[in-house]
């Protein structure tokens, strides 16, 4: 049984297509949100941060930002409905977005609506 | 319909060029985001949570068959297959990229259509009576002027960093269609007591954070000085409108701070300083335009149809359907059909591309080639022959495209919400699923009669909740959705503001609210009497009795 | 820094005043708008030419009575996407304004032909983007629809060319 873990993780859009992508721990930009590196401390998620600002000057992705999140058992799970939407698609067209795409999340984004 | 000329087709190839060219500049890093955003939502696009967003013109609502076809033919090759048409007669594709968008433009451009000043601080596509040209009830046909303004406007070299976005509503009948009371200016065409026709200039309405019904600055504008009376106008509000708080920067504020009488004379003083260059050029222009807009070559039909007669009589279903879905038309034999894009828990304003085209074979051979797109987020076929109304039934039935529930309590205008907006706070469309849902019994909502019900899934009121009958805003509560509901909204020629009715209600909650509030109005409501005239004849109280006293 | 002016680069002759301080006995010189109302008497008589930099919160006709002696009147630009200098500087040409009127600030190359349009002629432009990017930008619209603008050579205004000739338009069958 693994313990959840709560921290910081960063998304963005990418620059060319604004498909919402997420920071992983080798330094690229994934669709999958469970790629995401998760920083469990304040330090480690300005590292983060201060990564994407580079690639948002190198025109890779822009508006990258940080969210809370949490992972259990290898999946990402963002704090709020907003963030899991963008990891997923809209709720009412299941049919289209990352969770079409096999890029979803291991959650449904309206838990509790 | 409109018709570009040499100068049209250079003016939006020039534009394209330009935007394409923006775009390179981007991608390689020349221009920062900052810098660039403005230039991107001037010419349509967002960047939303999922993707870019696209949102294409349809000028005063209007567009043809083959720009139907157009429109269909970008939502298969760069987005969807689906296209979302909006509350100001726009179509929105949500799943573009920044690298296609200038191939997108240009394809556009081949059709006459274009996505500029969609978006912006800068004047928006100006939007009319989605019934221009064909309503009983007209004066003259609104989109004339509706083209002029949409030229003049267009990259205005003043006007194109205004403290925030501007909307335009122009309405050619005194039954309002246009909602020109809640737009920054809404313009009134109206005959005086000698028989003259003039417009009545509205300044100031709009919904968003601080719902506003706008004030007269104009009683009788002739028609030769509408262009330099609104150069005077934009031209105090470029000046004098708030740039330090974005919520406070409308122009509504401006007045609202001013007062009518103060803003009323700045404006005055700024159209007698100007100098005054003849208006012959655009009095020339104006009738150009008109040219194109002439009536279509109707035919002299008796008011009476056997074959609809008939056609009802056989079938319960399309006779529902006429009874709900037909505008009074201004020529004896014909009808103005509208298209619900609201089946049954749909998503309301979505068409696939394949019912685009549908709807685009339709009016070509129904409806003189033209379909109109109103602002209820319904598609119009504006000049049909009654005789044709049955097959044009039976071909909307095949393609999913014949709810019966044109302005009753299924027909519910919602904005996209959380599901794709970058800016809302809540979901709207599930929200409107399940209304729609719930009221599916087309006996029940036949009861219940006339009814808007408006969603927005944001305090900007995209859907404009606070003019709809029922009004549901919504929001986010330490990341939770939730609902609040206001009564007693109207955007016609009588426009009101919605009152909020309480404390709001989670997503689950709504429908079962909205069904409590029409049975509360079916038990008291009088013979005949609409769920509006019935709210405004007994108040609130009610409404939150059924609502709240049980909890 | 370099100025930006009939498509090339020219170097800014002027001298910038501040609020007070000593003035130069000869010189063309720039002073801010509320110099210019304190110092009227002695600035109208000085040697030299005259101009002021406005803000963009004041009002254009609180120049009027100094135009005819200003040979330049400078506008700021806070931000590209604050928008007021442009109705200032309409207002100015409108009034029959004929001098340099010089957009500073925030000046990018794509706001660049909008200026030009209601009557800027002059632009501070820093040294981010080469000459041949604003040379570009200032004419990637050929065609505008509104009058009364300011255009240069090739730049047409739609609504007086189609309007020239006797009415052509009346000819062409496009009704519906």
């Amino acid at each position: 049984m693994t313990a959840t873990e709560k921290g910081q993780l960063v998304t963005a859009n990418r620059l060319r297509d604004g498909i919402a992508v997420f920071l992983t721990r080798s330094g690229q930009w994934s669709e999958v949100i469970d790629d995401a590196a998760l920083a469990l401390e304040p330090q480690a998620a300005a590292a983060l941060e201060l990564r994407a600002k580079d690639d948002e000057k190198a025109t890779l992705v822009t508006g990258a930002y940080l969210i809370d999140a949490e992972r259990r058992e290898g999946r990402v799970r963002a704090a709020h409905i907003r963030e899991r939407m963008r990891a997923l698609g809209p709720t009412v067209r299941l049919d289209l977005g990352k969770q079409a795409e096999g890029k979803g999340a291991g959650f449904a984004a309206p838990e509790g609506v | 319909m409109y018709r570009y000329d040499e100068f049209d087709h250079q003016f939006v190839r020039d534009r394209t060029n330009q935007f394409r060219n923006q775009a390179d500049r981007r991608l390689k890093g020349e221009l920062t985001e900052e810098e660039f955003r403005p230039l991107r939502l001037m010419n349509g696009l967002y960047l939303q949570l999922h993707a870019y967003m696209l949102r294409v013109a349809i000028p005063y609502g209007t567009l043809s068959s083959r720009q139907m076809r157009q429109l269909a033919f970008i939502a298969d090759k760069w987005d969807k297959g689906y296209g979302h048409f909006t509350t100001r007669q726009n179509i929105q594709y949500n799943w573009i990229k920044l690298e296609d968008t200038a191939d997108i433009l240009d394809a556009l451009a081949e059709v006459e259509m274009h996505a500029i000043q969609t978006s912006g601080n800068c004047i928006r596509n100006v939007t009319t009576d989605h019934w221009a040209g064909a309503a009983a009830d007209e004066i003259a046909d609104p989109r004339p002027v509706g083209e002029l303004l949409r030229q003049w406007s267009s990259l205005h070299p003043e006007f194109s960093y205004l403290p925030r976005k501007f909307k335009i509503a122009v309405t050619g009948a005194p039954n309002d269609r246009a909602a020109v009371k809640v737009h920054d200016i809404g313009l009134r065409l109206h005959k005086n007591a000698e028989g003259a026709v003039g417009w009545e200039v509205i300044v100031g309405g709009g919904l968003g954070r601080t719902p506003m019904v706008g004030v007269t600055v104009r009683d009788f504008l002739p028609e030769h000085e509408l262009i330099g009376y609104l150069e005077a106008i934009m031209r105090v509000y470029n000046l004098y409108g708030r740039r330090d708080n974005k919520y406070k920067a409308r122009i509504k504020i401006l007045v609202h701070e001013l007062g009518a009488e103060k803003f009323k004379s700045e404006v005055e003083a700024e159209y007698a300083r100007r100098p005054h260059a003849s208006t012959e050029v655009e009095e020339r222009e104006l009738k150009r335009i008109a040219a194109y807009f002439a009536a279509p070559q109707l035919e002299k039909l008796p008011r009476w149809s056997a074959a609809f007669e008939e056609a009802k009589l056989k079938s319960p279903d399309f006779a529902r359907w006429a009874k709900n879905n037909l505008g009074p038309h201004h020529a004896d034999g014909y009808a103005i059909v509208n298209i619900s894009l609201k089946p049954d828990g749909g998503i309301p304003g979505d068409a696939t591309s394949d019912q685009m085209r549908v709807m685009a074979d339709l009016a070509e051979r129904y409806s003189f080639d033209e379909l109109r797109v109103s602002h209820a987020q319904n598609i119009v076929l504006p000049h049909v022959k009654k005789d044709d109304l049955f097959a044009i039934w039976q071909a909307l039935q095949g393609a999913d495209l014949a709810a019966a529930n044109y302005g009753l309590a299924g027909d519910i205008i919602a904005c996209p919400g959380l599901d794709y907006c970058a800016l809302a706070t809540a979901r709207s469309i599930p929200i409107s699923q399940s209304i729609s849902r719930k009221f599916a019994n087309s006996a029940r909502q036949d009861e219940i009669g006339k009814l808007k019900i408006n969603i927005s899934g944001c305090i900007n009121a995209c859907g404009h909740h606070h003019v709809g009958h029922i009004g549901i805003l919504g929001l986010d509560k330490k990341g939770e959705e939730y609902y609040q509901i206001t009564l007693g909204g109207s955007s016609a020629e009588n426009a009101s503001i919605g009152t909020i009715l309480g404390p709001g209600f989670a997503g689950h909650e709504v429908a079962d609210a909205i069904e409590t509030i029409l049975d509360t109005y079916l038990k008291l409501r009088e013979p005949d009497e609409e769920f509006l005239a019935a709210y405004r004849r007994v108040g609130p109280k009610p409404f939150k009795e059924a609502l709240y006293a049980t909890a | 820094m370099p100025l930006l002016k009939n498509n090339t680069l020219i170097s800014d002759t002027w001298i910038h005043a501040g609020v007070d301080g000593e003035l130069p006995n000869a010189g063309d010189v720039i002073v801010p708008f509320v110099r210019l109302l304190k110092e009227w008497e002695s600035l109208s008589q000085r040697d030299g030419k005259l101009g002021v930099e406005l803000g963009n919160v004041d009002r254009a006709e609180a120049l009027s009575m100094f135009l005819p002696r200003l040979s330049a009147v400078i506008l700021p630009f806070p931000a590209f996407n604050d928008g007021r200098a442009y109705s200032i500087a309409r207002q100015l040409r409108e009034m029959g304004y004929r001098g340099e009127l010089r957009a500073t600030g925030n000046v990018l190359p794509d706001q660049l032909q909008l200026m030009l349009q209601v009557g800027f002629d002059t632009f501070d432009i820093g040294e981010r983007f080469p000459l041949s990017t604003w040379q570009q930008a200032s004419k990637q619209m050929s065609l505008a629809y509104q009058r009364g603008l300011f255009r240069r050579g090739s730049e047409a205004e739609i609504w007086t060319e189609r309007h020239t000739d006797a009415e052509p338009w009346l000819e062409q069958p496009h009704a519906g």
